[in-house]
């Protein structure tokens, strides 16, 4: 991809922890705030300093639902389908989402690289069943048509940016 | 603690044991497990050990410790069926082409899928359809044939300290595989085998190359010469019912000669050569003090480990070649001329306990215009399925003698197969005094035996030094760890990659009990003692090469290239 | 500041509450996470600056003896339906769904003149209920953890000292042995929150008991039950009550450092537990020599990273450690052997939330709550179908009648109950015949259901039971780690043929089969997960096996939910032939003549419906 990594932000993220092997997962966390997903370079390089296996980092990395090895699209949007959502319908809104953005459930990102959809198990908002999230920001009861509507205002707002 | 508990009704007494199942094998009763491995840590997954308490809960044995007056039952209609289940489960996820499976009847699901008459898979279809790495020289990985019970993720971490495979995703999406899933031969993989030692199923298996073999046996141009090493003669009886430990090199050089091999040799005769050079190299750096400890170099996991890990200690590594390739590169040498002479072309056999054996004759350093000095290598294993694909009836042959002049070891070359063994070698060269009573010294100073990692002093010219020996790469990376923080120094370090030395190699039969190993050791060391020559040095045929062939050729005997790397 | 001693301690509870006796009058907004969602921050910040403009604002760290009106952020108040909530103090007035334009006539009428606005308070059925703790939904409740929730500032721990927070800790050093608060906890018969319901006393006993001089106090707050806030809830609207009963629990056990692991779909909680450490490492309560004793204690916070099974013990110790949340065997125990290796108490938020009042109050006094063998009370998230959805604390023992229908007001638009899915995937669900059941750990366990983490997804008689029971089946089985075959294999076989129910192409085999498989699950799995991962259902199965058989039979989903198993036909009589229908058919499957009936293909249809939404004539039915 196109990020170039700089690996001094990794350096200061792992003396932070002080390479501290039980600090691996707060790491790739950090690491993802900043590049947004999990460079496979990046990974490499975190297992050699704080000596831990590549294909243990693997593991980690695979293993947590908020870790992507993928470049993730500038706004993520999240459909919650806890209990509470789901029999509030939250399955119309991720369809209606996927097919606005052209996505599937395999593919998860558009091409601008603008947005991503994906599922969560559960927000703990289930008062406001069913919720969204849009870079986490909660969205409480919504639809389909007002999921959309919030796409559209962000595609206008991001093309009056430019 | 012990005590008491009823296994099936019947009273079964335990005293060391951590688990039930321990108990309950003890007891004669052979639960089934596939994940479950004595020297490996407790994982508990596959869950067919699973016994009954006398209120009907269910545990599993592997992971409950035995108490005094417990009551558990191992074979209720309930256990059958959830076994049943288990195997029926793991079998709609597997590819079942089990005819054409490298594993085929030596494989543990089909054993159990037979035991307990899995006759109808209810479940399907199969969801795994992953691409095979065969990149490997030594091992090939079907993960469709993957059970994830994690035995070779522990072995690679636990026991070899390598972790190059580990558990990636979760749930029905885990898969066992590498960093990023790359091919394993891009990755820090040693080639050491000992994953697939233990899987239970086809989804690590040792590379087979038998019909390269089967090739060039039938190819009238080429001088078949097959080199046997040491540990493969105490191990090959047990794939043909004979007991571990027993000695059956004769009739290996007959199955050999059967098969159609020109010339039987034995790798033990290298081994004296690496003895030669490694114990000159050793006391030339004794005397300068100089990149102290020096380590061996025979094993080519270990190798490729040092390269992978340590590249700082590639200066203290031997440069000798291992005594699979000083063969190779010395029968090819001696040939040379005579071949040409008579429009032949002759081809090096290994017969290995080992699996790395395949990836050292494929590295490039070990060619020589392009042509390897060990063409194919097979395993134990691979000799085994050899004979008997010939239908060669192995325990009914007579035995035979190995060719001269390179069927010829010392007792010092043929105990490089056991852990301990290439020290006690090394030191019996460079001590002074030859007499009977100082051979026994070295083998009581601490260099024998299972222990992980071995320590002993000997008195060279009146300077002691410090042996340290270790097998299992995990003990050596402790051991290396300890060296490397100053808190051990040691002169000479002897390091095998498999635990108990190349006979716990993964090429040889797979060992039912650790007790085998132990046998496998003690049938070298019987060799060894009633070989009439006990030291490399007092070896005719070294002498007449050292004179001979060898007298300007000793580069042959040695590699470079590793140090570049 | 650091609070030097026990008498220090109380010093300072006398002069915090003297500071917000000065404050006349206090709003406490809502910043609960489904609050903050409706935009309560912002409401905050307008009602701050429009008292700060007014001269009237009282800053919140009671650090000035000023008179005026306190302006806070609180933690949940529970009642999310009814969001952003506005509570007004000393009337107790409750202002629901309050908007940012609201801001100005609240500070106007409520706040300078006194007066009530009624537009803005609850109503049901007619009536206004002008005080929150009128109101049905909380007048049935019982809220002892969740007391502050809602009624202090979430973020201030001066707050929580005046309300004589830090008490119990304080009472404990003084008074008590590691052994006494050991018996005191055991005497209460509090059992943990978290599901299993193990009792605490138990467990801390067990690590007292321990000899390795290190130990560990970890807090579970992975609440990763969908439809389950209550541990969120409790972090976000009470941290220090959580701070401080793990501190005792460090305190009786011998730990001097505490874990809590926080999901990472919970950002605010994580936001105020780090606050609030702050806080009490400033004013001593963690650190070294805590109240001038020779007691260190101190916590960190670990973020999960997204995976349900870290709730389970051994799992969320792995996680701490940087690994694969994957369940190892047991024993030896978490008491034992857990966290870096040495014993570790662990216990869930609401669990630690209910150790400060055992200690202040007696253990005779909370078990006067509730049944004998469940005291105490229980927090519920009750969603769904429910009028009244929210955070609810009632008794131990209250009928799930009472839950739903006194307190959630009953089924939403008029519907009837039908179902109400208890402890989440690992629950079961409960049907009118368990009504009148009391909400206790043993009564559930007796019908196959387990209070779990106590989240009540109430369901209407529109939802399709096997539906429901293959949305669970698929949560189970994307959170299974992978590691035990049962859980790994079967809950994804178990997934298949519940999606062959749905979608029509179930047989009455594929129920026998069901529950073989879930037999053979619950018995052999290796972790809590995989045990109850089949209960969905089991449950299911039990109580709405007609259900399962309309489906495998007839195929046909009573309810209508199942899209596969829907049927169009085209009304003769309505039907114009105006050819619409197939014009928006989008697999081709309606022919037919203009002006003569249509006529739909039931092989190539799809079920999507679109032709009925074309229809102008209501012709296209649904049989």
């Amino acid at each position: 991809m196109n990020t170039t990594i700089i690996y001094g932000k990794v350096d200061q993220i792992l003396n932070r922890y002080g390479n501290k092997k039980s600090a691996l997962i707060a790491v790739l966390q950090e690491v993802q705030k900043e590049y947004h997903y999990l460079p496979q370079e990046v990974l490499s390089y975190i297992g050699d300093k704080m000596g831990i296996s590549r294909a243990r980092i693997f593991g980690v990395a695979t293993f947590y639902e908020n870790f992507s090895l993928e470049p993730k699209g500038k706004y993520v949007i999240k459909i919650c389908d806890g209990t509470a959502c789901h029999v509030k319908k939250s399955i119309p809104i991720l369809n209606a989402l996927r097919k606005e953005l052209g996505l599937n459930e395999n593919k998860r990102t558009t091409d601008d690289m603008m947005f991503t959809v994906e599922t969560v198990s559960c927000l703990g908002a289930c008062g406001l069943a069913p919720v969204i999230t849009i870079n986490d920001k909660v969205y409480p009861k919504m639809t389909p048509e007002a999921a959309i509507r919030l796409v559209k205002e962000i595609r206008e707002a991001n093309r009056l940016e430019d | 603690m012990a005590g008491t508990m009823i296994i099936d009704g019947q009273r079964v007494g335990f005293d060391k044991e951590k688990n039930i199942l321990d108990v309950i094998r003890k007891a004669g009763i052979d639960l089934p497990t596939f994940c479950y491995h004595s020297e490996l840590s407790i994982y508990g997954a596959c869950r067919m050990c699973m016994v009954e308490d006398e209120r009907g809960r269910t545990m599993a044995a592997c992971s409950t410790p035995p108490r005094d007056g417990m009551i558990v039952k191992t074979n209720t209609p309930k256990l059958q069926k959830y076994r049943r289940m288990v195997l029926e489960l793991i079998l709609s996820n597997h590819d079942r082409d089990c005819t054409v499976c490298e594993k085929n009847g030596r494989c543990k699901l089909q054993e159990l899928a037979a035991r307990f008459s899995i006759k109808n898979i209810r479940f399907g279809p199969l969801c795994k359809q992953l691409p095979v790495d065969e990149s490997s020289a030594s091992i090939v990985r079907n993960p469709n044939k993957c059970i994830m019970c994690g035995d070779c993720v522990r072995m690679c971490e636990e026991v070899q300290g390598i972790g190059v495979l580990g558990f990636a995703y979760r749930g029905s999406k885990i898969k066992v595989t590498t960093a990023f899933e790359r091919p394993i031969a891009e990755v820090e993989c040693v080639n050491c085998g000992q994953c697939a030692a233990v899987c239970p199923t086809g989804a690590l298996v040792v590379k087979n190359e038998t019909s390269k073999v089967w090739d060039v046996l039938n190819d009238k141009n080429k001088r078949v010469v097959a080199q046997i090493a040491p540990a493969v003669r105490v191990a090959l009886g047990e794939e043909f019912g004979l007991k571990p430990g027993e000695i059956v090199t004769g009739k290996i050089v007959a199955a050999l000669r059967k098969l159609g091999f020109d010339e039987i040799y034995d790798t033990g005769m290298a081994a004296d050569l690496t003895v030669m050079e490694e114990s000159r190299e050793f006391m030339g750096k004794l005397e300068k003090e100089e990149n102290l400890p020096l380590f061996t170099s025979c094993c080519p996991a270990w190798v490729k480990h040092v390269e992978d890990k340590y590249p700082q200690l590639l200066k203290n590594l031997s440069t000798c070649k291992s005594p699979q390739q000083i063969f190779g590169a010395l029968i090819k040498e001696h040939y040379k001329k005579i071949d040409e002479a008579q429009g032949k072309e002759t081809v090096v056999v290994s017969v290995m306990p080992c699996t790395a054996k395949k990836y050292e004759a494929a590295r490039p350093e070990y060619r020589n215009n392009g042509i390897p000095d060990v063409d194919v290598v097979i395993t134990t294993q691979e000799l085994a399925l050899m004979i008997k694909q010939a239908g060669i009836v192995f325990n009914e042959l007579e035995p035979e003698s190995l060719d001269m002049p390179f069927g010829l070891a010392s007792g010092a070359g043929l105990i490089f197969g056991v852990t301990g063994g290439v020290a006690e070698a090394v030191i019996r060269r460079c001590l002074k005094e030859k007499n009977p009573g100082a051979l026994k010294e070295i083998s009581f100073s601490g260099v024998r035996g299972m222990e992980g990692i071995k320590e002993a002093a000997i008195n060279i010219d009146g300077r002691e030094i410090k042996v340290a020996v270790v097998h299992g790469l995990g003990n050596a990376s402790k051991l290396i760890s300890s060296i490397l923080a100053g808190e051990k120094r040691y002169d000479f370090v002897e390091v095998m990659a498999c635990p108990g030395g190349c006979i716990g190699g993964a090429g040889q039969p797979i060992p039912q009990s650790s007790l085998v190993k132990m046998q496998r050791a003690k049938g070298l060391y019987d060799v060894d003692r009633s070989s009439q020559i006990k030291r490399s040095e007092e070896n005719p045929i070294i002498m007449a090469l050292y004179s001979g062939l060898l007298s300007e050729k000793r580069y042959l005997l040695h590699r470079y290239l590793h140090h570049q790397k | 500041m650091k609070i030097k001693d026990i008498q220090h301690l109380k010093e300072c509870t006398r002069l915090f509450s003297d500071c917000l006796s000065r404050q006349k009058k206090r709003v406490l907004v809502c910043a609960g996470t489904g609050c903050v969602a409706g935009g309560s921050l912002e409401i905050y910040k307008k009602l701050k600056k429009m008292i700060e403009d007014k001269g009237l604002y009282v800053d919140v760290r009671l650090q000035e003896e000023k008179e005026g009106i306190g302006v806070k952020k609180s933690g949940c108040h529970g009642f999310c339906e009814m969001g952003p909530l506005v509570r007004i103090e000393p009337y107790n007035y409750l202002y629901v769904k309050v908007k940012l334009e609201n801001c100005e006539e609240i500070v106007e009428t409520t706040l300078l003149k006194g007066q009530p606005v009624e537009r803005l308070m609850y109503k049901q059925d007619g009536k206004v209920y002008p005080i929150q703790e009128e109101i049905p939904f909380y007048r049935k409740q019982m809220r002892i953890v969740l007391e502050n929730c809602g009624h202090i500032d979430a973020e201030s721990i001066e707050e929580y000292i005046a309300k004589g927070g830090y008490h119990a800790l304080a009472y404990v050093m003084e008074q008590m042995t590691p052994e006494e608060v050991c018996r005191v906890i055991t005497e209460s018969n509090l059992r943990g929150r978290g599901g299993g319901g193990f009792p605490t006393g138990k467990k801390w006993s067990q690590v007292l008991a321990q000899k390795s001089p290190v130990k560990y106090v970890v807090c579970n707050g992975d609440e990763g039950d969908p439809g389950a806030f209550m541990d969120r809830s409790i972090m976000e609207g009470d941290p220090h009550r959580v701070l401080e009963g793990m501190i005792i629990a460090g305190y009786a056990t011998g730990a001097s450092e505490g874990y809590i692991y926080v999901r990472a779909e919970y950002p605010l909680a994580v936001e105020r537990l780090k606050k609030a450490i702050e806080q009490a490492r400033e004013y001593g309560l963690l650190g070294t020599n805590i109240l001038g004793r020779r007691f260190d204690f101190d916590i960190h916070i670990n973020q999960g990273a997204g995976a349900f099974v870290c709730g389970e013990g051994s799992a969320l110790i792995a996680s701490i450690h940087g690994e694969r949340g994957m369940p190892r065997v047991k024993p030896p125990r978490t008491t034992e052997v857990g966290l870096w290796g040495k014993p570790t108490v662990l216990n869930n938020v609401e669990t630690f939330a209910n150790v400060p009042l055992i200690i202040l109050k007696g253990s005779s006094w909370f078990r006067s709550i509730g049944p004998d063998n469940s005291p105490g009370t229980k927090a519920f998230a009750l969603t769904g179908n429910v009028k009244n959805t929210g955070l609810i604390e009632v008794p131990m023992g209250t009928t799930l009648r009472e839950v739903i229908f006194d307190i959630g007001g009953g089924i939403k638009d008029g519907k009837a109950f039908k179902a109400v899915q208890i402890g989440g995937p690992s629950g079961g669900c409960l049907t009118e015949q368990h009504l009148d059941l009391p909400l206790d750990f043993d009564s559930l366990k007796k019908v196959g259901a387990m209070i779990g983490s106590g989240g009540l997804v109430v369901m209407d008689e529109d939802t399709c039971m096997v539906e429901v029971a293959r949305f669970f089946m698929n949560f189970t089985q994307n959170e299974s780690c992978g590691k035990c075959v049962p859980c790994r294999e079967g809950t994804k076989r178990m997934l298949e043929i519940l999606e062959r129910i749905v979608a029509g192409k179930g047989t009455v085999y594929d129920l026998e089969l069901l529950e073989e498989l879930a037999d053979m699950i619950s018995n052999t799995s290796l972790c809590g997960l995989g045990k109850t991962a089949a209960y969905p259902v089991m449950s299911t199965l039990k109580y709405f096996r007609n259900e399962y058989l309309k489906h495998v039979i007839d195929k046909k989903c009573p309810t209508g939910t199942c899209i596969a198993l829907r049927t169009f036909v085209i009304n003769e009589e309505l039907c114009r032939g105006c050819g619409k229908c197939a014009r928006v058919c989008p697999v081709g499957a309606i022919e037919g003549k203009v002006k003569q009936p249509f006529k739909i293909n039931r092989e190539k249809c799809i079920k999507c419906g679109a032709c009925r939404e074309a229809c102008p004539f209501s012709a296209i039915e649904e049989v």
